[in-house]
């Protein structure tokens, strides 16, 4: 019998529909509740069937629940199940007639058939019902010594079931030590990927209220547990396989032996059909070889074709999901798909959200020896049917043309997109002229010629039309017309709705008075009139600001308008670096779809297991704009703290120290609340500590004001801290460290321009960063941004630090984060690092 | 970790909906579909098949129409829920036979059954049909396959060729014959998909053969199978572009870029004879997939000319040349070509005495449509259109009509050469003699001219 025809005509689950049919569904169960005739099973099939298709297209049956319980006592498996999953859904709702159900449920838990037991386990852990708790307990527990793999399988789950709806209970049967138990010893693979997940789960959620849940955590990636399931990865089924490998990731070797052992153990995972096993195998291999940059570019080169080959076989939701990480890849490391362009070309049926992934790596792939055939084909699409995909692929030739390669080629086929005369890609083409000419004012000469030509009149979007007028403003000596263009669009300012446009209009105007002042003279006139009657605010206050500097003195007005330009070097990226690692981070996750971090996306109770590393202190921000937000307040502390006399700033360290980082060595002393002599006994060096706090208060607020310079601070007074010039720390050490320690300090400041000038490749600052006793373990990045992280150690005992490291040559200045074995002295190491760094391209 | 799992036909209706763990708030399913209805304004864009909303993660894969939905609000691994997603629509169609909105109604119940051991408070516990067999009691209700439009893959074998048997491929895993016993037959489709883009002046830009071998096997007792490929294949292109073309051409060897395995083949004696061993688990999987960049003949050849032809009127000629043997013929035909944005009027000239042949001009967005029942191999055929302007052309025509795409079948072809050789099944008995259906089809993924 198919489903109810009542489920075409009434969809919405919101109307008010089946209340007749569901009475007479209640009467004709009563009728087959007692009966024992023959062929009553089938009859009471055909109406729960009717029942179960109500309550799927959102028809309430609940008021069935007396009558159903009444149904189900019964042989029939099939109708069981019915029963069991009718049961499972309303439960909650009817929690005193759930009551009922437990009885027969009890019973089948006790059934000779395996499949019955596991069947009545799993409904009755799926009950959810706070007074029905107490009758899971005692069927739980067998079932976890159950003989049958299955109903240990559902046991498993139905522990985790019931720690969801109460902890407590669940604790306190001392389940979760059974599951371990089970996890290690069992025979059977399913049970096993059972125990780990529900166990995962878990303890993440008791890991924030209880150490030893934090520990047992964190037992599951030790060595022989991970070992254990390493062995056995190809017994599991591949949905197992992929929690397994999740849980690897996390796992930190001792050494590179290690490390290859385990990714000989898993190479032939990558060869695997199923998506989902390649790419946990992926992450495994990257998150293993971060400390190995050489190895590390070796696993891109080998889970390249793997990844390639899953985009282009199955579905196209799949190859999706996988195009989204080789999309981060090619980010990442764009020189290593050079070759491999052509499979970024777009195919012409492909999905717009596919393209544009395809066209961003492209424009990243693009070097000096394939620019010519990517461009070309990057044209082709400038004319496809599909405009907004039209328009990206314009925009990706700009980006490239930004690039530096070939320009020249370039500039040439953006200018033919001028001349296609169609009307978006005019628009997108007359944006990138103008991006072109702010990094190339040497092409000035060919891309005026053309955009002379380009009547005002026919581009219409604001941003093209905004670019068309700064062209005008800028190039007014060039372009012949340029005056009489802008004079009347200034005719027509009542018609221009966009602020932006009349803005960039008013501007334009001004640039090019300075430059032909009689042709324009008029058009000012009439433009400051238009704008200081102007209802939006920026265009009004920017009229007025104008005038006044006009009717103070006019060359003032020039130097301010129309100052000499510097070719822009580097567009500013959208994504921080910090945002981006924490991304490949999270490899394997929908931080790779939607590119951003999960904590934009997720709150934290569900960031569940890929987040496993979130407390490790792996990385220190709490949110997308808290840059900023932390750097004012470490302002704010500063400003106090230089406020403060000394005997205040003990006070406030005793009352309010978890604020701020730097207030950390105070911590003992303050407690101990003894006379300041004692003190710098207590420490080492906390005098020069509480000198150093004040001074890179100091150096934080010049900072802010963009005049800090390291070489004229003063030279901080001779620390007592000495460094192991020879110290020694393997890569895997590090990384393990770096997990565990939490950020003792994050720091900002400027680098002297000297510095900048010698920083042409990390090895230079490696080499002077040696000469002070702090040692390179990693480096890498590209002019202007470039990683560091250093490590080094006390010579008096084997306490170490460790230090990452961003330093961005165009803005010229260092970001770090200091972590220490020694935490009370990170503040003095955080000196020491900061003088070592600023003396760096000294003579 | 999954919270939800549903089925939405086309017109969003719930056909099954399951709540695993009672996380994601009830409306989902109408939220998603309003969601995937107006993903953008202008409904040109097609929703993602990922998305968040208000903190809930909506997956989808679309299967014969009907929308497989997931939802969760963990930052769980996005190929897994997919791949999740496909293969649960898998098992489904193996026990139903044939997948659609209809055999979906009618066996709600044994879907339910199904997804109950699949999944498991969000964990996947197993999509192996083999497995579910033994915990699933529902028997399939069996829709006509006669009365439905053919669709997937597997669907092309049903039209027009006597040699196989149409309906063994929609046969559930677990119904019987109506003799009451099983045929004992085992398929082995090697499924190739093509693209290949050709430049204005007709030399091959870029070109690729994604291969699947697929198998679904009925034999009784899982015998163990040994699949023999070509013996001179080769995988992995050593050192070079990728598209480093005429080295190997013409030697005849067969050389793939790359390729994967399902998790039953075992490759023991892979390297030294190109030969596959695997137990086949029930139901439909792939055995291998492949990728290939290696050159092959393209099967059609395209030329297309656009002329202006007086005063707001231009002439368009297409041809099409079957570059395959005549023993072979091409099914399903259709070449479409988008138009100059002001075209208002096309007046079609068929060949004389063309059969199976229609034309359309597609005014709503300018596109033109032709389409062939079947191209025998050898034969060529042209199209010539009249398109009448409504205003001045500016500039170069050819600029803003085109490219000319293919889509097409061609059973008994396969454009990379990789064949089985033989497919040998472990005896049980002297009288053991199992049906074997080894078949080959090639079809159209991306086949582009430009002009």
């Amino acid at each position: 019998m198919p489903p109810p025809v009542q489920s075409q005509r009434s969809p919405s689950p919101s109307q008010p529909s089946g209340k007749s049919e569901v009475s007479d569904l209640k009467l004709q169960l009563r009728q087959l509740a007692g009966s024992r005739a023959p062929g009553v099973d089938d009859s009471k099939r055909e109406l729960f069937k009717k029942v179960i298709s109500y309550m799927t297209i959102g028809i309430d049956v609940s008021s069935l629940f007396g009558e159903m319980v009444m149904c189900s006592a019964t042989s029939d498996v099939v109708l069981k199940k019915m029963c069991y999953l009718y049961v499972g859904n309303y439960a909650k709702v009817n929690p005193d007639l759930a009551l009922l159900t437990i009885n027969f449920l009890q019973r089948d838990c006790r059934d000779e058939d395996p499949m019955i037991r596991g069947l009545a386990l799993r409904s009755l852990s799926s009950l959810c019902v706070a007074n029905l708790v107490e009758y899971l307990v005692g069927p739980l527990g067998s079932g976890l010594k159950d003989g049958n793999a299955y109903v240990r399988m559902v046991a498993v789950i139905g522990v985790l079931k019931l720690y969801r709806f109460s902890s407590s209970t669940c604790i306190d049967a001392e389940f979760p030590s059974i599951l371990k138990h089970l996890m290690i010893n069992d025979s059977d693979t399913h049970v096993v990927a059972n125990c780990l997940s529900a166990l995962q789960e878990i303890w993440s959620a008791e890991a924030s209220a209880s150490d030893e849940a934090l520990r047992e955590r964190e037992a599951l990636i030790s060595k022989p547990i991970i070992y254990y399931l390493l062995n056995r990865i190809k017994e599991f089924s591949e949905w197992a396989q992929c929690l397994v490998l999740e849980l690897v990731t996390k796992y930190v070797p001792s050494d590179t032996s290690e490390v290859f052992d385990i990714m000989n153990l898993l190479e032939d995972r990558l060869q695997h059909a199923n998506g989902a096993v390649v790419l946990a195998t992926a992450k495994v291999f990257l998150q293993l070889t971060l400390s190995m940059s050489d190895v590390h570019h070796k696993v891109y080169e080998r889970i390249k074709a793997p990844m390639l080959t899953l985009v282009s076989s199955g579905s196209p939701e799949q190859s999706y999901a996988v195009l989204s990480h080789l999309h981060l890849l090619v980010m990442r490391a764009p020189y290593i798909f050079f070759s491999d362009y052509k499979h970024f070309y777009c195919q012409y049926n492909e999905p717009s959200y596919v393209k544009r992934l395809k066209l961003e790596m492209l424009t990243a792939v693009a070097n000096e020896s394939n620019t010519y055939e990517i461009v070309t084909e990057l044209c082709e699409y400038a004319a496809n049917v599909d405009v907004p995909i039209a328009r990206e692929s314009i925009r990706a030739v700009g980006k490239i043309a930004l690039q530096q390669y070939d320009v020249n080629a370039i500039v040439d086929r953006l200018l033919q997109f001028l001349e296609m005369e169609k009307d978006y890609v005019t628009a997108e083409a007359l944006v990138l002229v103008k991006d072109l000419l702010r990094k190339y004012p040497q092409w000035s000469q060919d891309c005026i010629a053309v955009v002379g030509n380009i009547s005002s009149k026919t581009v219409q979007e604001p941003k093209a039309k905004a670019a068309l007028i700064w062209m005008l403003g800028e190039y007014s000596q060039e372009m012949q017309d340029a005056p009489y263009v802008l004079e009347s669009l200034v005719e027509n300012w009542e018609e221009e709705h966009s602020a932006e446009v009349r803005l960039h209009l008013l501007t334009a105007v001004m640039k090019c008075f300075f430059k032909r002042p009689p042709e324009t003279q008029n058009a000012l006139g009439a433009a400051l009139a238009a704008c200081v009657a102007d209802f939006h605010q920026d265009v009004h206050d920017r009229a007025l600001f104008y005038y006044r500097m006009l009717q103070y003195n006019v060359s003032v007005a020039e130097r301010v308008v129309n100052p000499p330009k510097q070719a822009v070097s580097v567009f500013a990226d959208t994504q921080s670096s910090e945002i981006k690692d924490r991304i490949f981070d999270e490899f394997n996750s929908l931080s790779v779809v939607y590119q951003k971090p999960s904590y934009m996306f997720t709150d934290r109770e569900h960031r569940g297991q890929i987040e496993f590393s979130d407390e490790l202190g792996h990385l220190s921000i709490g949110g997308e704009p808290s840059e900023n937000v932390v750097s004012a307040q470490r302002v704010d502390e500063n400003d106090k703290d230089l406020l403060l006399t000394t005997s205040e700033k003990e006070e406030a360290s005793g009352s309010s120290n978890n604020g701020s980082a730097y207030a950390s060595p105070y911590d003992n002393s303050s407690a101990s609340a003894v006379g300041s002599q004692t003190r710098a006994e207590s420490e080492i060096s906390n005098q020069s500590a509480t000198g150093y706090s004040s001074q890179s208060a100091s150096l934080g607020i010049e900072d802010l004001l963009g005049l800090g310079s390291p070489a004229a601070a003063p030279a901080p007074p001779s620390p007592q801290l000495k460094l192991n010039a020879v110290a020694a720390l393997d890569p895997s050490t590090f990384q393990q460290k770096w997990r565990q320690l939490p950020v003792a300090l994050s720091q900002e400041y400027s680098v002297s321009p000297r510095g900048v000038a010698a920083l042409t490749a990390p090895q230079a600052l490696i080499r002077h960063m040696q000469s002070h006793s702090i040692h390179c373990i990693a480096s890498g990045g590209q002019s202007p941004s470039f990683k560091f992280f250093f490590f080094t150690q006390k010579t008096e005992s084997s306490s170490t630090y460790l230090v990452e490291c961003i330093i961005n040559t165009s803005s010229a200045n260092a970001q770090t984060k200091i972590k220490a074995d020694d935490q009370s002295t990170s503040e003095v190491f955080s000196t020491l690092f900061q003088s070592a760094l600023s003396k760096f391209g000294n003579p | 970790m999954i919270s939800q799992f549903f089925v939405l036909s086309q017109r969003g209706d719930n056909i099954v909906f399951r709540d695993y763990r009672g996380e994601v708030p009830k409306g989902s399913a109408e939220i998603f579909f309003r969601k995937v209805k107006f993903w953008k304004q202008d409904g040109q864009e097609e929703a993602p098949p990922i998305f968040n909303v208000d903190g809930v993660n909506y997956f989808h894969v679309k299967v014969v129409g009907l929308f497989f939905v997931a939802t969760t609000r963990v930052n769980v691994s996005p190929s897994l829920v997919l791949e999740l997603l496909q293969r649960v629509a898998r098992v489904i169609k193996d026990y139903l036979g044939v997948l659609s909105e209809d055999s979906f109604r009618k066996n709600f119940v044994l879907v339910y059954e199904l997804l109950d051991e699949v999944i498991d408070f969000g964990y996947v516990q197993t999509t192996s049909t083999e497995v579910l067999k033994s915990y699933v009691f529902n028997e399939p209700i069996v829709v006509d396959a006669a009365r439905l439009q053919p669709l997937g893959p597997a669907a092309i074998f049903m039209q027009g060729n006597k040699r196989m048997p149409g309906t063994a491929i929609t046969k559930s895993v677990v119904a019987n014959e109506p003799g009451g016993r099983k045929r004992e037959e085992i398929f082995v489709d090697i499924i190739e998909k093509i693209s290949v883009t050709f430049s204005s002046s007709g030399y091959i830009l870029t070109s690729e053969i994604d291969g699947t071998i697929q198998m679904k096997s009925y034999l009784t007792g899982n015998p163990e199978i040994r699949l023999a490929l070509n013996e001179d294949l080769s995988i992995g292109r050593g050192g070079g572009s990728v598209y480093d073309y005429g080295s190997s051409y013409g030697a005849g060897a067969v050389i793939l870029d790359d390729c994967n395995f399902h998790e039953s083949v075992r490759l023991d004696s892979f390297d030294m004879d190109r030969t596959l061993a695997l137990v086949p688990p029930d139901g439909e999987f792939p055995v291998m997939n492949y990728r290939m960049t290696q050159e092959f003949k393209p099967p059609f050849h395209i030329n297309c000319l656009i002329e202006e032809a007086g005063h707001l009127k231009a002439e368009v000629v297409l041809k099409i040349r079957a570059e395959f043997p005549s023993n072979i013929t091409a099914n399903t035909v259709v070449v479409e070509m988008p138009l100059l944005k002001y075209t208002i009027r096309a007046s079609f000239e068929l060949e004389p005495g063309a059969v199976g042949q229609r034309t359309d001009f597609k005014e709503a967005n300018k596109k033109l449509e032709w389409d062939l029942k079947k191209i025998v191999g050898g034969f060529e055929h042209t199209l010539r259109a009249k398109l009448t302007f409504s205003q001045e052309s500016h500039g170069n025509i050819t600029k803003e009509a085109g490219p000319v795409s293919m889509t097409f079948t061609i059973p008994m072809y396969n454009a990379s050469r990789l064949q089985v050789k033989y497919l040998q099944i472990a005896k049980k008995s002297s009288s053991y003699n199992p049906y074997r259906w080894v078949r080959y089809v090639t079809q159209a993924n991306s086949y582009v001219a430009r002009i």
